[in-house]
């Protein structure tokens, strides 16, 4: 009698491990397939719309025809611009947090306070943006103040990636420099940052992938809807590629006819953060390769 | 000599490196002041449109109206004066267009100089009116009463249940039904991503073989780099037709819409913060457990699970704050219908789309341009107390460790 029941327990055991395996089995792969949807859907739609002229050429009839070109660079530029302020402060900040600060207060309030930014919408940052740069510091609707506005955005993402890769340095680097009489500085830029060199530069990488696809933060600091040339200077308006299918897919006069359009556009962004994704996770393996290797 | 400027340059870098490191704390200080200073100068504010009269006679014993009684009377929604305080008495509706009805325009002037006076003397015959008209026509020695309109109060913006700040003569600002919104999208995104979430990361951490879980966690992170207009798109093409056929709707834009899509893009932060949690859970106390003779699924469900059942939390916490947080993708699907919703099924309107929707429009420095910076200090509160909920959440594990 005991026996039975010990045999039967051990089946059902068995059994809900295997319902309770496969159910979880089945909605991971859910997620995995809810991801293949979204891409191959706009694969599908956009791959036909692309084509050199497509991605060269200004728009035409009220966006309906013609390329995205303008947006394009629009995108390139405040990408550029937001990096060219994030990546610096953000490795120094980070430099500062896992080098030179000590364990107490401060560094627990800044650590803190960069948190805190990290987790504000992005549309807070939006208004913040349109607050400070373009109406308090004057530099109006522009490449800018929406450069500015996305790096203060990406700032925390460049800090937290770049802390990780320093904390990967080996403590034994830093023990064997200073050792040898070189300063904390000499020791950080000769020994510590070529070290770390790759996984930064991974970490620049997916912020780059971030910014690109960012509308809600340069809706009111530089988007336009349509501008019919290039920016020329830093305080210029200019298109952004995020931005411009969100007009083009609600907001414009021929939604329908432009629908093509947008197809392309929605493809354009994702091959930007594809390209970014994989570069990074390619750098990522070769580098880990090359440093277990020596 | 030589060491001096060693010495000097090195202290000279990390005073360089200190400033960089405070930049983060500084733009947080910034965007409180910021954010603050324009909200919380709505309650400064009237809701009247600025420039605007209101006037009644003098003999009218009201001597003050809500902002919402004052679009109610405009839009003839109450109609005796007894509704707000006063005698009764039906309301006498003037506008300013009506002044054709009294005085030919040789009367009024060719420039409107007589306006003042003529708008001075209807006023004053009318025991019964309420005239709506620009202050500039208000005359000098102006025989009615002034209505004055109070400041914005704080009942009125967090209980009001109208938003609707371009309305005439007397803007509505209410941000319940904005608040409400943004509660049903996002709480209906939770209750989807945290059930799908919670298994993929179970999943990955515990049954899947090292290299599924390789090819899984880069397709996450993927999902994540996703820009939110790409989402948006995709729930505008795709569930919002869907969901029109599927419950036969007369739109397709609905607070669902919207809850689905942000609950997939809330499923990376639940996968990666609950996953790396389960992972934590040290080796020995699952073996102990599979010594014992549980099966692996007994082992996650009871030893797994409430080992990290704080990392768990966290995940979900900064998942509500990401749907609550998010933008572009809501505002493209949900509708956007500023009233107080009864279903999922219905357009919604959340905090930030609306600011994102409006801000444009908003002239700048005005009632509404205050009102719309009020509700990014709403949002900025709510996402504040959301990241150190989970801070606390995440040093109770630490605590409990010791």
């Amino acid at each position: 009698m005991n026996v039975v029941n010990e045999d039967k327990l051990a089946k059902s055991k068995k059994r809900n491990q295997s319902i309770a395996f496969f159910i979880l089995g089945l909605l991971g792969y859910f997620i995995v397939a809810i991801l293949l949807i979204i891409l191959s859907f706009i694969v599908y739609k956009g791959i036909s719309v692309i084509n050199w002229s497509f991605i060269t050429q200004m728009p035409e009839d009220g966006m309906t025809k013609g390329g995205i070109y303008p947006a394009i660079i629009g995108t390139l530029y405040l990408v550029a611009g937001s990096m060219l302020f994030a990546f610096p402060i953000g490795v120094l900040a980070a430099i500062y947090m896992n080098e030179y600060v000590k364990d107490g207060v401060f560094k627990k309030i800044i650590k803190q306070m960069t948190n805190n930014l990290s987790g504000v919408p992005s549309i807070v940052f939006g208004l913040f943006g349109m607050s400070l740069f373009v109406n308090k510091l004057g530099f109006g609707d522009s490449i800018l103040a929406g450069s500015l506005t996305l790096g203060l955005l990406a700032l925390p993402v460049v800090i937290r990636t770049t802390e990780e890769a320093l904390k990967a340095v080996d403590n034994t680097f830093r023990q064997a420099s200073i050792g040898l009489g070189a300063t904390k500085w000499q020791t950080t830029r000769r020994v510590v940052l070529p070290i770390a060199f790759p996984n930064i530069i991974t970490g620049l990488i997916l912020s780059v992938g971030r910014v690109s696809g960012e509308t809600a933060p340069i809706l009111f600091t530089v988007a336009a809807y349509f501008l019919p040339k290039l920016p020329t200077s830093i305080f210029d308006q200019a298109m952004a590629l995020p931005y411009h299918l969100y007009v083009i897919s609600t907001s414009g006069t021929n939604i329908e006819e432009s629908r093509p359009i947008a197809y392309g556009t929605a493809l354009v962004l994702i091959i930007i953060v594809l390209i970014t994704n994989l570069l990074a996770n390619a750098l990522r393996k070769y580098f880990g390769r090359k440093v277990k290797m020596n | 000599m030589r060491t001096f400027i060693k010495k000097f340059s090195e202290k000279f870098i990390e005073g360089l490196l200190m400033l960089s490191s405070s930049v983060t704390s500084l733009t947080v200080v910034l965007i409180v002041f910021f954010l603050f200073k324009e909200g919380l100068g709505v309650f400064d504010k009237t809701a009247v449109e600025e420039g605007f009269v209101i006037a009644i006679n003098k003999n009218n014993s009201v001597t003050e109206l809500s902002s919402e009684e004052i679009k109610n009377i405009y839009d003839q929604k109450i109609i005796s004066w007894s509704e707000v305080r006063g005698k009764k008495d039906s309301i006498f509706l003037f506008r300013l267009e009506d002044i054709s009805n009294f005085y030919t325009d040789e009367q009024i002037g060719e420039n409107f100089e007589l306006l003042p006076l003529r708008l001075s003397s209807i006023v004053d015959s009318f025991p019964n009116i309420i005239a709506f008209f620009p202050e500039k026509y208000l005359d000098k020695n102006f025989k009615g009463k002034e209505l004055h309109a109070d400041k914005v109060s704080l009942s009125e913006f967090f209980m009001g249940e109208e938003w609707f700040p371009t309305a005439h003569p007397s803007a509505q600002l209410g941000v319940k039904p904005l608040i409400l919104g943004t509660l049903w999208v996002s709480l209906g995104a939770i209750l989807l991503a945290l059930p799908l979430g919670l298994a993929a990361a179970i999943y990955m951490s515990e049954i899947a073989k090292e290299n599924v879980r390789r090819f899984m966690k880069p397709l996450i992170e993927l999902l994540a780099g996703i820009p939110s207009v790409v989402y948006g798109f995709f729930g505008l093409v795709i569930i919002v037709p869907l969901i029109q056929k599927t419950f036969g709707v007369a739109v397709g834009e609905t607070g669902l819409a919207g809850s689905i899509i942000l609950g997939i893009m809330a499923l990376p932060t639940i996968i990666t913060i609950s996953e790396d949690a389960m992972r934590n859970t040290p080796r020995a106390m699952k073996e102990a457990s599979l010594a014992l003779g549980a099966s692996k699924w007994q082992t996650i469900y009871r030893v797994v699970i409430p080992y990290s059942i704080s990392g768990i939390s966290a995940g979900a916490i900064l998942g509500i704050g990401r749907a609550i947080g998010e933008t572009m993708a809501v505002l493209m699907v949900t509708g956007n219908a500023a009233v107080i919703p009864h279903s999922i099924l219905e357009p919604m309107r959340t905090i930030p789309a609306t600011i994102a929707a409006e801000l444009g429009e908003a002239p700048y420095g005005g009632l509404h341009y205050k009102a719309l910076f009020a509700l990014g200090c709403i949002l900025f509160i709510i996402t504040l107390f959301i990241n150190l909920t989970v801070e606390f959440v995440s040093n109770r594990k630490k605590f409990n460790k010791h």
